[in-house]
């Protein structure tokens, strides 16, 4: 078991236009993306009961030529409404620090 | 084609510029905007950067390309690329004209949507929701600030093609210049659009990430990306990186006429510094242009104060649910309705960053930031409200209080900011059309 922040380069959040979050996990090297890949751990479930939204809000790609994840979600509130505490969308990405890959 | 950097105004070393210019490229592009920084500055008219720091971005490139006789295209002017934000880059161009001595002909290109030409679309079912957005209703159009529409990069080569050589336009799908630069010069669709989404974001392709030039030289199906510092590499894993760079989808990307597929793009080290894409395809879609609108909210007051109090922290959600409704109790007093305003509190320390998100609300510690604020329907509803709500934070008692001369340390006197108007971005869809120009006048004038 390791924990994502230890394994990856990146994990990351950003706006993906003004009312979509997106979320951006990255590792280093092949290796660790294989294994990660293996574990089948990083699914659109996972992100979706993470961030509270459905399943089937969660646009997700796989991404080989970039090491990388990228799951695409509803922003909980547009960018910069009333009530946003993140305008940029760059502080969304703790949940996914903690989360745990079989390796 | 050059890129000077991420967004007019961020600023690019003059040496990197230089060093792009000895490449003689055929164009230099800046895109001006995003709408990430949120929906004041499309609702305000206000730009992003500072007229002085867009000024020195402008005077540089204005002078190389007019000294190497080429085209210079700024994308989303003004950083929401509205009229204003549009013709506060056309007044600085003019000035530094003036001030250079530089002459040319310059193409206004404007992205500013008329609310009634709009309801026509939606009455004529031309108007469609994106994603999980529900149909556009009437009254979003009339209640909207200001509206954009994000152009392709047919207007730019409609300008290019009348000889414009300073071209500003209005807000755009970001690859619009380069896109349009590359298919002037009878580059294919694909890779113009592969180049145009990475050249919009500059030197973020490349690493060390910096704000910084990048060059793009193309082929008939493949595009080649080197930065112009020497100190600065973009390799394979950097160009992919980039392709999640603020994007839904890493692979597929929605434009106007098309879709960029980059599934099965091939990334090659050409040397330590250069990548070569190839692989890259588009499918022509349905012409549509996408909307974006920003509407008043309201007006909006704040205040900011810490506790230190272990007794409060320890009943924080409770004390602040009795705060909230005495608080209502008060302003009520004064007359103001209860749907004129809002009261929201965001607590640092505990979920002033996430909000609902936060995955441990409940791990709290020795003090606690509260950012209280009310938005209401007037500024004199806002400001009455968030004063009543500050004295209700400070002197209220809770159980256990041993605080009794003040419940929260406020740094500031004034304690209460006003924020003045405060917008939300409202549509999320978008208009078909069959003619790409018909929604972008092009206005030109001979500066100098």
């Amino acid at each position: 078991m390791a924990k994502l922040k230890d394994i990856a380069k990146a994990c990351k959040s950003k706006n993906a236009g003004p009312f979509e979050l997106t979320l951006d996990i990255m590792f280093d090297d092949p290796d660790t993306f294989e294994k990660v890949r293996r574990s089948g751990r990083i699914t659109p479930q996972v992100i979706a009961a993470l961030y509270g939204v459905r399943p089937e809000q969660v646009l997700f790609t796989e991404y080989p030529p970039a090491l990388a994840y990228k799951a695409t979600i509803p922003r909980r509130i547009p960018s910069g409404a009333v009530g946003d505490t993140d305008v940029y969308g760059a502080q969304q990405h703790a949940p996914l620090l903690d989360l745990e890959i079989p390796l | 084609m050059v890129s000077a950097s991420g967004i007019l105004g961020y600023g690019f070393p003059q040496a990197s510029l230089a060093a792009a210019m000895a490449r003689k490229p055929h164009m230099i592009g800046v895109d001006g905007g995003s709408s990430d920084p949120g929906p004041h500055y499309l609702g305000s008219g206000k730009t992003l950067n500072s007229p002085l720091a867009m000024k020195r971005d402008l005077r540089l490139l204005l002078c190389a390309a007019i000294e190497a006789g080429i085209p210079m295209m700024i994308g989303t002017c003004g950083g929401a690329g509205g009229e204003p934000h549009l013709q506060a880059c056309a007044r600085i161009v003019r000035e530094i004209a003036r001030e250079e001595g530089l002459s040319f002909k310059m193409a206004l290109i404007h992205a500013e949507q008329d609310p009634a030409h709009l309801q026509a679309a939606l009455g004529a079912g031309r108007i469609a929701p994106l994603g999980q957005a529900g149909p556009l209703a009437p009254e979003t159009i009339a209640r909207a600030e200001r509206i954009v529409g994000m152009m392709g990069p047919e207007p730019h080569r409609a300008a290019l093609q009348a000889g414009a050589q300073v071209i500003l336009a209005g807000r755009g799908t970001d690859p619009a210049p380069w896109v349009a630069l590359a298919m002037h010069h009878g580059i294919p669709a694909a890779p113009a659009w592969y180049a145009g989404k990475l050249l919009e974001c500059a030197c973020n392709a490349a690493i060390p990430k910096r704000h910084d030039c990048l060059v793009a030289t193309l082929g008939p199906d493949w595009v080649e990306v080197e930065p112009a510092a020497d100190d600065l590499r973009c390799t394979p894993l950097s160009v992919s990186v980039q392709a999640l760079h603020e994007s839904a989808s890493p692979i597929i990307r929605h434009e106007p006429g098309g879709v960029l597929d980059t599934s099965a793009c091939t990334l090659q080290a050409v040397s330590e510094r250069r990548v070569r894409v190839s692989g890259m395809t588009w499918q022509p879609a349905p012409y549509t242009i996408k909307l974006e609108a920003a509407e008043l909210a309201g007006y909006s007051a704040i205040a900011f104060a810490g506790t230190r109090d272990p007794g409060l922290i320890g009943q924080l959600d409770s004390f602040i649910a009795m705060v909230e409704q005495s608080a209502h109790v008060k302003i009520a007093a004064l007359g103001i309705p209860r749907e004129s305003y809002r009261i929201v509190f965001r607590l640092y320390g505990r979920d002033g960053v996430m909000g609902a998100w936060e995955p441990s609300p409940q791990a709290l510690g020795h003090e606690v930031g509260i950012l209280a604020e009310v938005v209401g329907r007037t500024q004199e509803i806002a400001n009455a409200a968030l004063a009543l709500t500050r004295v209700t934070l400070l002197h209220s008692d809770f159980p256990g209080r041993l605080c009794r001369e003040g419940n929260m340390a406020f740094p500031f006197s004034p304690s209460d900011i006003e924020r003045g108007a405060v917008y939300q971005f409202t549509m999320q869809h978008v208009v078909r059309t069959d003619d790409p120009l018909e929604m972008f006048p092009i206005e030109y004038e001979q500066v100098g």
